[in-house]
């Protein structure tokens, strides 16, 4: 038995994905060597043996996205973990996984950048390229642990929403909860629910690889299930051949663009922290989301009273609730380890009356709760 | 009535995805024919054929074939392939792929799935340039040769395909042309039977660009050199030096026992267990 259901444990963040991917029923791993990621690939090459599933070390990381998600077409639950010059490299991939729909996971455990910026140390850098790193449009959904049981749980439902979804999940811990230890209970093997892959109820002669469906996800079936279909890169029509018809183009553009947008009841976790009644608030998320629950709290002493909102899913960003929840406020702290990237996002969705404040560290090392206390006391 | 048609057709999608994107006088066509003859040959089941190609003409077959097809990005028939043959080793993988995909973007795939020894016949069409986005040089044209980015003339040495997927470990390395059909669907054959990392290059001709660019003359030309500039390997073997000089060989270089990648994994499994199992 690999995952010690139901036990307590000392275990690190990466340990908690590998162990998560395990749990999920992951058939396929193909990786390639990259701090601060190491550890999920190296734990995974220890266990997936021992289960029978399949291993791989890739020649570079656009072989391991290609290698997954030729492995998920022919049947095989499959997961990848790097960091961010490996992301860069797997955006290829992503972007194929995107438009071919293939369901799969990538883990991406953030360290400081551009290029081989800080490699050892912790940074909130991806957050953009995870939305917007694969060209062209294309739906994406990205979710940020912050601890480490979320780190299993997570990698869990980042599996079950790439089923769901039919599409590729991003999980962006950041460095500090890939490598932070912490105490966890697992939960019992039964509770869990993990998402089986969907099969086609259709005769092989009826099959459409993309058929049109009321949730757009189409059921998708598996190479050497005996349903014959091609798969293609280029804008394809149901089947999966190549078109270049206005109207075969246009749907199938808005069928992957309307499987996330009107699905998002879905795909949403927020974390609000006393959210309501307080005229200021931290958003934040990933490592930083802890030291703003202990600054709020630091804060809360000296009397000063403040929210906290965090956004488990990064993308779909939860526009709507942000807007309800947070545009009637006077202020918006937002701590990020990077230059400013999701306070943009909060930007967009608050009216210009709401003060919307960045905190930046691009150091490699962690926001503090006290740096939070001190800007929140100078915009108080 | 109707002639009934060849048998070739149970293998095309022949009602819906014809006609193809290859110019007159490709030679690409040939070498799918070659494929189906001898996927036919062997008997294979479509459903248990897997065809993946990376980007550019030779790339657009799968389309055509109808088998479990994908049609990946540039470069990374080889890396999508090795996904699905690890996923489902029981599926006979077959990787289809002209000289830029393969040798240039994909150069660092197909080195590794050969040292590898992953399971999958890489058919490598050698048309000596990048037919599709209008005949740029590859890592394959020839010193000199004018191409749509070497006006002046090729600077850069060539791949032998041949020399370089034996120095990386393939376990069946082969080289045909689509003049000679008959020994190119033998060939194909042999590679698709052999277990471990095969590889066929197949000389084609690319007259829309290569061949206009070098004033080569139109497809009958072209196929003329191919039946002048090559020998096969016994002819090779029986020539003087000078006489085989420029000329280029056909056959089969390698055919060596090398157990695939897939059976040291599956060994590998049996030990993690047992030593997992001894420790307990």
């Amino acid at each position: 038995m690999i995952v010690p259901w139901g036990e307590t444990r000392l275990i690190q963040g990466n340990e908690a994905v590998a162990l998560g991917a395990v749990a999920a029923g992951i058939e396929f791993f193909a990786g390639y060597p990259i701090t601060p990621s190491t550890e999920i690939a190296e734990l995974l090459a220890k266990y997936m043996p021992l289960l029978g599933t399949k291993w791989i070390q890739m020649e570079d990381e656009i072989a391991s996205i290609s290698a997954l998600i030729g492995a998920r077409l022919a049947g095989a639950k499959s997961m990848t973990a790097t960091s961010g010059p490996g992301f860069s490299l797997m955006q290829e991939g992503l972007g194929y996984a995107c438009m071919a729909e293939v369901p799969l996971v990538l883990v991406n455990v953030m360290r400081g950048g551009p290029s081989t910026g800080l490699p050892t140390q912790a940074a909130q850098g991806d957050v953009m390229q995870a939305r917007w790193g694969a060209h062209g449009d294309h739906p994406v959904i990205a979710l940020a642990p912050s601890n480490v049981i979320e780190c299993f749980e997570m990698t869990i439902r980042a599996f079950n929403l790439s089923e769901q979804f039919r599409t590729p999940v991003i999980l962006l811990p950041d460095e500090i909860i890939g490598h932070m230890r912490e105490r966890i209970t697992f939960p019992s093997e039964g509770d869990l629910h993990v998402e089986p892959k969907p099969v086609p109820n259709v005769p092989v002669e009826w099959y459409e690889h993309y058929h049109v469906t009321a949730s757009n996800v189409s059921p998708m079936a598996c190479i050497g299930s005996g349903y014959r279909f091609h798969v293609t890169g280029l804008t394809h029509d149901v089947h999966g051949f190549p078109t270049r018809k206005e109207k075969e183009v246009v749907a199938k553009m808005n069928r992957l663009k309307h499987k996330i947008t009107r699905r998002l009841d879905e795909l949403e976790d927020v974390r609000m922290h006393d959210v309501e009644e307080n005229p200021v608030t931290i958003f934040a998320y990933g490592s930083v989301y802890r030291s703003a629950l202990a600054a709020q709290a630091m804060l809360k002493k000296r009397k000063k009273r403040v929210g906290v909102f965090r956004p488990v899913t990064l993308w779909p960003f939860p526009d709507r609730t942000v807007k309800e929840e947070l545009d009637s406020k006077e202020v918006i702290l937002v701590p990020e380890l990077n230059q400013g990237q999701l306070i943009h996002e909060v930007e967009r969705m608050t009216s210009d009356s709401v003060r919307v404040v960045p905190l930046h560290r691009i150091d490699g090392y962690e926001i503090t709760p006290e740096e939070i206390v001190n800007a929140v006391l100078e915009v108080m | 009535m109707p002639a009934p048609l060849p048998y070739e057709y149970k293998y095309l999608r022949s009602k819906k995805k014809f006609p193809h994107v290859w110019c007159p006088g490709c030679g690409i066509g040939i070498v799918m024919g070659s494929i189906i003859r001898a996927v036919d040959s062997l008997s294979w089941e479509k459903d248990n054929i897997v065809m993946v190609s990376g980007i550019g003409c030779t790339s657009r077959m799968p389309v055509y074939v109808d088998f479990n097809t994908i049609h990946t990005t540039h470069g990374r028939a080889l890396a999508f392939g090795t996904g699905v043959k690890m996923a489902n080793p029981s599926l006979n993988v077959m990787a289809v792929m002209g000289d830029g995909d393969s040798l240039a973007i994909g150069g660092n795939h197909i080195i590794h799935a050969a040292r590898r020894n992953i399971n999958i016949t890489a058919i490598v069409v050698n048309n000596d340039n990048y037919g599709m986005t209008g005949g740029q040089f590859s890592p394959v044209t020839p010193e000199g040769a004018r191409t749509a980015t070497t006006p002046y003339g090729m600077i850069e040495p060539g791949f032998d395909v041949c020399n370089l997927m034996e120095g990386a470990g393939a376990t069946f390395v082969a080289r045909g042309t689509v003049y000679h059909i008959i020994e190119l669907d033998k060939i194909i054959t042999r590679a698709f039977k052999k277990k471990g990392f095969s590889v066929v290059e197949v000389l084609a001709p690319c007259p829309t660009n290569f061949g206009r660019a070098n004033r080569l003359g139109g497809p009958v030309e072209m196929m003329k050199l191919l039946k002048e500039n090559t020998i096969n390997i016994s002819q090779a073997k029986a020539m003087k030096p000078e006489d085989a000089h420029g000329k280029v060989v056909r056959g089969v270089f390698v055919d060596k026992v090398s157990i695939p990648y897939q059976e040291r994994y599956d060994k590998l499994c049996e030990k993690a267990r047992n030593s997992a199992g001894a420790s307990r």
